[in-house]
């Protein structure tokens, strides 16, 4: 059973459209890293994960956590269309009062599993799902975005320790390999050297795709599904602020203000992406 | 006030290792939510046993708190009941964010374990010996804070939290206690312990300087001093009213406690008094100073952690 791409391609489009709405509507925000992560996104929420919107915490579903908290507005985007909440909510990102806040937070969003946004804690609670059902005996899958910028943190690593010895083959780390974090090009403030190699040595059955292949996402996951001694880690080739060429170029794209400039190439996208799904929100 | 179980100090037979052991081991046999987490420190506090019973309900984490704190979250999002073990220092100052983010803010549930309280680290010294971890974890929102002081109360409230959801700290001792408590003595958060009455001073205790303080109460009484000693092994939630009850009735407090005067047990009595009851009171406890090698007598005495200094304080005061 393959990825039913048409459907997916067009949820991708709606999860970028909407991220880009709710940023813009607030008028600044992690522009880049939630951009980044939106076909992983895509395949999980739309081919991927036995989830059930109505149900938020059905024991039965699998788990999502966004280790890297800074990409909640693309996760928000991902729920709302999915069906957790209203997608207008959206437009409430960081305002007073919020259910949206920055990083998200489980106790205040439906359908977030976990409160992340301190960096590298997010994979060590996925770690702790994941464990919690292999001692159960549960055939719930584990998915945990971690960004290429977290895995400086040493806890990352602890907890890629942990997955391995306790061959947690239900944790899916999928790694937002985008090739910068907050100052500047990962390779200039620490050199991440090869996500493939480390994670081998980590103990991991490692896979390397183009981020912005929903095939080869969707491919990915169904390989690493179908071995059964290690934790799997998917390093996604990505592009910060991917689907916006003008921002993808842009060398400071972590967190955006945008310029006139900007502007002009954010509501460009916007524009083709509606003119392409129709308006998903009036 | 109640009738403490030894008159002349007996050390107690279950240290408080064994306590835990024992009753987690027991806990985790009737519960298989129950999960108790270790980094590297099972042998310290006797839970190997666990492992070797139940293998699947002890996860050894290996030497890696941060980790293991979030690991603990993780379980606890599922259904499971995580009792973290290891070091104060190491479940406080090394985790510490894990435990305010993953712990309390993310409003998950974990119980945890800091041995070797204060002074009671002995020869691993300065970089093991914590006087912080009650300050800090009182710091969080929502947390839970005891100090116990003997093995019947750590017992009593290892099975008490099993079932309240939330972040709940337990600093202790590993070895032998004083035993204070009779078996079957019930415990309330937030509700103090009355061990002793007098009308001429109160000296609130926990931990280790229970029993240090109900013998300054005995030097007291020799000098025609009637002392109230009060184990506030409830730091968080402190018992005001207690506080305020005994302050009003003695016009003098003590507080007592094997940690930095800031952030534990004298600061959330001043706190209690400075707003509800202002009142004289001395704090006795560790100022300013890191801690050291050395056998917990000789620490004492450095520290100025004895029966002597709170009877001193408690004198300056009437």
């Amino acid at each position: 059973m393959g990825i039913n791409l048409q459907k997916v391609e067009r949820f991708r489009d709606e999860i970028r459209l909407m991220t880009l709405k709710e940023l813009h509507h607030l008028g600044f925000g992690h522009y880049g890293g939630s951009l980044s992560i939106v076909e992983a996104l895509a395949v999980l929420y739309g081919e991927v994960m036995k989830v059930d919107p109505k149900n938020p915490n059905w024991e039965e579903r699998d788990y999502f956590i966004l280790s890297k908290g800074h990409g909640g507005p693309g996760l928000y985007a991902t729920l709302a269309l999915k069906g957790y909440f209203p997608v207008d909510v959206l437009y409430t990102l960081n305002q007073n009062g919020t259910t949206l806040p920055s990083h998200p937070d489980r106790n205040l969003t439906p359908g977030v599993d976990m409160t992340t946004g301190s960096l590298g804690q997010g994979i060590s609670a996925a770690v702790g799902v994941a464990l919690s059902h292999k001692l159960s005996n549960k055939d719930n899958f584990t998915y945990c975005i971690v960004g290429d910028g977290e895995l400086n943190e040493g806890e990352c690593w602890e907890a890629f320790q942990f997955a391995a010895h306790h061959k947690l083959n239900h944790l899916f780390v999928l790694v937002d390999d985008n090739k910068k974090q907050l100052d500047g090009p990962t390779k200039d403030i620490i050199d991440p050297l090869d996500f493939e190699e480390k994670f081998n040595a980590f103990g991991f059955y490692t896979m390397k795709v183009d981020g912005r292949s929903l095939e080869q996402i969707y491919d990915a996951i169904q390989r690493g599904k179908e071995q059964s001694n290690k934790p799997v880690a998917i390093i996604l080739d990505t592009i910060k602020a991917q689907g916006v060429p003008y921002l993808e170029e842009k060398a400071d794209n972590h967190h955006i203000r945008p310029s006139y400039e900007d502007e002009k190439a954010i509501l460009a996208v916007i524009n083709e992406l509606e003119n392409i799904l129709g308006k998903v929100v009036s | 006030m109640i009738q403490t179980a030894s008159k002349n100090y007996e050390i107690e037979n279950t240290e408080m290792r064994q306590m835990y052991a024992n009753t987690i081991l027991e806990l985790a046999q009737k519960n298989p939510n129950v999960i108790a987490l270790e980094a590297d420190l099972m042998s310290a506090i006797s839970t190997s046993k666990i492992a070797k019973q139940i293998p699947n309900q002890l996860i050894n984490c290996g030497i890696m708190e941060a980790n293991m704190m979030g690991v603990a979250a993780g379980l606890s999002l599922t259904g499971k009941i995580p009792y973290v073990h290891t070091f104060g220092q190491f479940a406080t100052r090394r985790a510490f964010d894990q435990l305010f983010v993953s712990g309390a803010y993310a409003k998950t549930n974990i119980k945890i374990l800091g041995s070797d309280a204060g002074v009671t680290a002995e020869h691993n010294g300065g970089t093991h010996m914590t006087f912080e971890d009650l300050g800090l974890v009182r710091l969080i929102p929502n947390t839970i804070v005891y100090e116990v002081s003997d093995s019947s109360m750590l017992g009593y409230l290892l099975r008490k939290i099993e079932k309240e959801h939330g972040i709940h700290y337990i600093r202790t001792i590993r070895k032998n206690a004083v035993k204070i408590y009779n078996d079957g003595e019930t415990f309330e958060t937030g509700k103090g312990k009355v061990l002793r009455e007098g009308g001429d001073v109160t000296i609130i205790a926990s931990g280790i300087m229970v029993v240090e303080s109900l013998k300054a109460a005995d030097q007291l009484k020799k000098q025609g001093i009637e002392a109230t000693v009060i184990d506030m092994f409830s730091i968080k939630p402190i018992d005001r009213e207690l506080i305020v009850k005994y302050a009003e009735k003695t016009k003098a407090v003590v507080t007592a406690e094997n940690h930095n005067v800031i952030g534990g047990l004298g600061s959330a009595v001043a706190e209690v008094l400075s707003e509800h009851c202002p009142t004289k009171m001395k704090r006795i406890g560790v100022r300013e100073k890191f801690g050291q090698v050395g056998k917990v007598d000789y620490l004492k005495g450095v520290y100025q952690l004895t029966e002597k200094d709170i009877a001193e304080s408690a004198l300056s005061l009437i």
